[in-house]
């Protein structure tokens, strides 16, 4: 028998999960995540080959997914210094790269910058060719000013990448591992300033995440675990860990990702909101087709302006340990909460702080520690308080829907005892097996995506002709990531015409999603 | 005197978004360009149309084309200066200050770009008062000014002096060299002198648009709904208060065109709305009567934050006020309406100012 370790490093909590070949669940943990990210990983994955007495050999494929990186990005921590060739001259001098960013990060980047020639128009055609020299020189200014990582965007360089891939060639010829390269086109989609943005910070983490997961990769080592390994991104689908030492930056909105992937996977239902109900948020995000649905606006990082595709969620203040306010009118619930102490706070714990927990144990939603330290709660308060939680959940429910109709909701995470059977907008509220953890198992079950982004001239071509022309390089895509050619198939197309133009110029931005190709 | 500063260029983004009326491209870019262009060049000078001398040669300058191409092709940044040089050179003539044609969306934040750049002077005023689509609808087409001779050229350096016998031939021809050059373009159209500015142009609106965007920024850090303090200062009329039940979108056409439907609430519980727009928001009908229609500016605004929703943004679910703003009045005359009229648009209706509309409905 083969298995897959599935795991998800959250801000509060390491959760892992082992997989058999029909993905039924052999053992599953929630360790505390530590500082150090590899001693809460390698607890976790004590427990859980412990638990199932499954030998270490038999795991052919581990899965990991983390939000390391965003803490350096938000905390300004570890980043390497950048500079940035962008190649859209003679156009894009208007506004140069780093445009707005703010000044504590500029300076932990000690940022540089040149554009070069180059540069694409929306069909593909050049704005002007490149020069290698003038590329040569840039890059050694780039690097006289002090750049260990190099970012490299281009005007539309995800309709055609070559230039990006040129100046690669010659940073690698030039300094070879000594400057690290990051493409924007492996990235991010079409708007520039925020696909290079998007391109710098990942340069900035790179070695960070590089150290993250090779430690991770030596967890496994010593616990015998000889897998292929990968981590998942921010749409749930897989990276081999190689290539995420490279582009980490794709990886670090993967929590919630994996939360829904895993409600998609437990209960069967592919289209459907899921409510992912932590310690002291809630998560509310919508699967289309067993797929996160993506946000389509800007998304700041760290107060950095990005276009990476995250998962288009509501977060609320209501989590398993928000603390609740019986005294006032109408009855608070959130948004502070006890967190990760919630086991030594919370009154049915022993505690002597008042959290959502003991509200849902004292109306009878669930047998949790000792009831009897809930008695003093006025029941008429508690039943508002309930209420309260309730209509929270229906409200954000219901700002995510996109069509009128009740929805099924599926509910995960580890305060899904929070939440009634019975919800406004609902048609039904599921919450399946291993709920808890969710987001471990959206790991181990994720599969290989491949997408295509960009703007295509229907008029001559015929929509016709463009679908299937963006279908099937979305699906190449999706092969050359490792998919199994005949489990993929296009989950996702978005069609937006060009407002102001009557030439039918459309966007196009597809997706197509396969099985991890077994050796 | 005043000044635009680069502080100002948040506010002004905003404020365009709202005469945006659900177009216009985002001012996302346009504002990035000139606030780059004030911390280089200074402070652009804003004088009214009346500090405009008669015979002083005012020249528009503009983008032309998709904004949605301008987020990944940026702009050299040379284009505004090089098609003033171009049209000066072919008028022999020098110009004494730049004058936005458009205030609404991205074509309100280049015309300061590009007055940072030349140091020369912004007129605060614009020919439309809002967005709209093609390049005829501007009041001075409507008065009879030709929109030519005019440059269109790109960061390539290209450019192209057009002269057309008709402004709609410039519109066509200019749009079809638009869309070689990559689908988007700088333009400068509408050359005219003082004199004939103040006659036409719609007054006040930069710093109309600067006002709008700071009441609802300043609102919003203070936690107030900035909704009421818009309508005061746009002499605006709250249409419709309400959850977007579906927005329909025709994509057959290349253009943008659909109609978004509103279920009320609060007070307007037990009522739909219905807003017809094509790249810009152009009939608002309330359970079956006409309540707005263009000319008149219609807005869709976040019922939270008071911030505006463009066409392109809106969505199942979100809670909204629908706004009504009048127009300036040259657009209500019949040369005016024949532009830009509900007629224009192919809509079978007599255009009614939004201020008797809301008088019949009260």
């Amino acid at each position: 028998m083969k298995y897959r370790l599935g795991i998800d490093v959250g801000g509060t909590n390491t959760d892992a999960v082992i997989l058999d070949e029909k993905n039924t669940v052999m053992a599953k943990c929630k360790e505390a995540t530590t500082t150090d990210v590899s001693s809460g990983i390698k607890k976790a994955v004590d427990r859980v080959l412990a638990e199932s007495q499954i030998a270490p050999g038999d795991i052919v494929d581990a899965m990991l997914g983390t939000t390391h990186a965003t803490n350096a990005i938000v905390e300004r921590r570890g980043l390497s210094k950048v500079g940035v060739i962008r190649i859209s001259g003679p156009s894009g001098y208007s506004i140069p790269p780093f445009i707005e960013w703010p000044e504590d990060i500029l300076t932990a980047l000690n940022y540089s910058y040149e554009i070069v020639k180059g540069g694409y128009e929306y069909n593909g055609a050049l704005i002007s060719g490149s020069d290698p020299v003038e590329i040569e020189k840039a890059l050694e200014k780039i690097r006289a000013a002090g750049a260990e990582a190099l970012a490299v965007s281009c005007v539309f360089s995800p309709v055609n990448s070559e230039q990006e891939l040129q100046v690669q060639e010659i940073a690698g010829k030039m300094f070879g591992k000594d400057l690290p390269v990051t493409l924007s086109h492996e990235i991010g989609s079409i708007g520039l300033i925020e696909r290079e943005n998007a391109a710098i910070l990942n340069a900035a983490i790179r070695r960070l995440a590089e150290n993250a997961y090779s430690s991770f990769q030596n967890v496994l080592k010593d616990h015998g675990i000889n897998a292929d390994l990968f981590i998942t991104q921010n749409d749930g689908t897989l990276m081999s860990i190689d290539y995420a030492k490279k582009y980490p930056v794709l990886t670090i909105a993967s929590g919630p990702t994996n939360s829904l992937r895993g409600a998609a996977y437990l209960s069967g239902i592919k289209d459907a909101i899921v409510v992912d109900v932590g310690g002291t948020t809630t998560d509310v995000g919508v699967l289309n087709n067993g797929f996160p649905r993506e946000s389509s606006s800007a998304v700041e990082m760290g107060g950095v302006r990005t276009n990476f595709r995250m998962p288009d969620l509501i977060a609320i203040g209501l989590g398993g340990g928000s603390l609740v306010d019986l005294q006032k009118s109408p009855v608070t619930v959130g948004p502070r909460s006890v967190g990760y102490r919630i086991h030594s706070e919370a009154k049915i714990f022993g505690g002597s702080t008042l959290t959502a927990t003991d509200i849902a144990a004292a109306a009878g939603m669930v047998s949790l520690g000792d009831v009897s330290k809930t008695g003093d709660i006025n029941k008429e308060k508690a039943r508002e308080a309930v209420q309260v939680m309730k209509e929270m959940v229906e409200e954000v429910i219901d700002k995510m829907k996109i069509s009128a109709g009740d929805v099924p909701v599926v509910v995960v995470g580890g305060g899904s005892i929070l939440i009634p059977e019975v919800l406004a907008g609902a048609s039904s509220v599921i919450k399946p097996d291993h709920f808890e953890v969710a987001n471990a198992i959206g790991a181990a079950i994720a599969q290989v995506s491949g997408s295509i982004d960009g703007v295509f001239d229907v008029a001559t071509k015929g929509r016709e002709a463009v679908l299937d022309e963006v279908k099937t390089q979305a699906k190449a895509e999706a092969v050359k990531a490792g998919a199994d050619e005949e489990t993929v198939n296009v989950v996702e197309l978005e069609e937006i015409p060009l407002a102001y133009l009557p030439s039918n110029a459309v966007r196009f931005r597809v997706k197509a999603v396969g099985d991890l190709k077994r050796a | 005197m005043q000044y635009l500063k680069e502080a100002d260029l948040d506010y002004i983004a905003v404020g365009a978004a709202i005469l945006g009326a659900g177009g216009g491209g985002d001012p996302y870019i346009g504002k990035l360009m000139a606030k780059q262009a004030i911390k280089k060049h200074g402070d652009v000078k804003l004088i009214s149309a009346d500090e405009v001398p008669d015979e002083g040669f005012i020249m528009p300058s503009a983008m032309m084309g998709a904004p949605a191409v301008m987020l990944e092709k940026l702009p050299n940044g040379a284009e505004p200066e090089f098609a003033f040089r171009s049209l000066e050179a072919y008028l022999q003539k020098k110009a004494y200050a730049v004058l936005s044609i458009e205030a609404g969306g991205l074509n309100s934040c280049i015309p300061i770009y590009t007055a940072a750049c030349l140091g020369l002077p912004l007129v605060d005023a614009d020919g439309m008062g809002r967005a709209f689509p093609e390049l005829p609808m501007v009041t001075f087409s409507v008065a009879g000014v030709s929109a030519t001779p005019m440059v269109v050229c790109d960061e390539k350096g290209n450019k192209m002096v057009l002269e057309t016998v008709t402004n709609d031939w410039a519109e066509t021809l200019a749009r079809t060299a638009t869309v070689a050059m990559g689908l988007s373009s700088m333009i400068s159209i509408y050359c005219m002198d003082g004199k004939t500015v103040k006659k036409y142009a719609v007054r006040g609106t930069i710093s109309l648009a600067r006002e709008i965007g700071r009441r609802i920024i300043e609102s919003n850090k203070a936690k107030i709904n900035p909704i009421d303090s818009i309508l005061e200062v746009t002499k605006g009329h709250r249409l419709f208060q309400g959850k977007i039940m579906d927005v329909q979108r025709d994509l057959t056409t290349g253009f943008v065109r659909g109609k978004l439907i509103i279920e009320g609430t609060e007070k307007d519980k037990g009522s739909v709305f219905e807003l017809d727009f094509q790249n810009e928001n152009l009939v608002g009908t309330k359970d079956g009567k006409a309540v707005a229609m263009t000319p008149d500016l219609i807005t869709v605004l976040d019922k939270e934050r008071g911030f505006p929703i463009t066409t392109e943004s809106l969505k199942y679910g979100q809670r909204t006020v629908v706004i009504g703003m009048p127009c300036d009045p040259f657009w209500r005359t019949e040369a005016g309406l024949k532009q830009v009229g509900p007629r224009y648009f192919k809509y079978d209706l007599d255009y009614t100012p939004i201020e008797e509309l809301v008088k019949e409905n009260a």
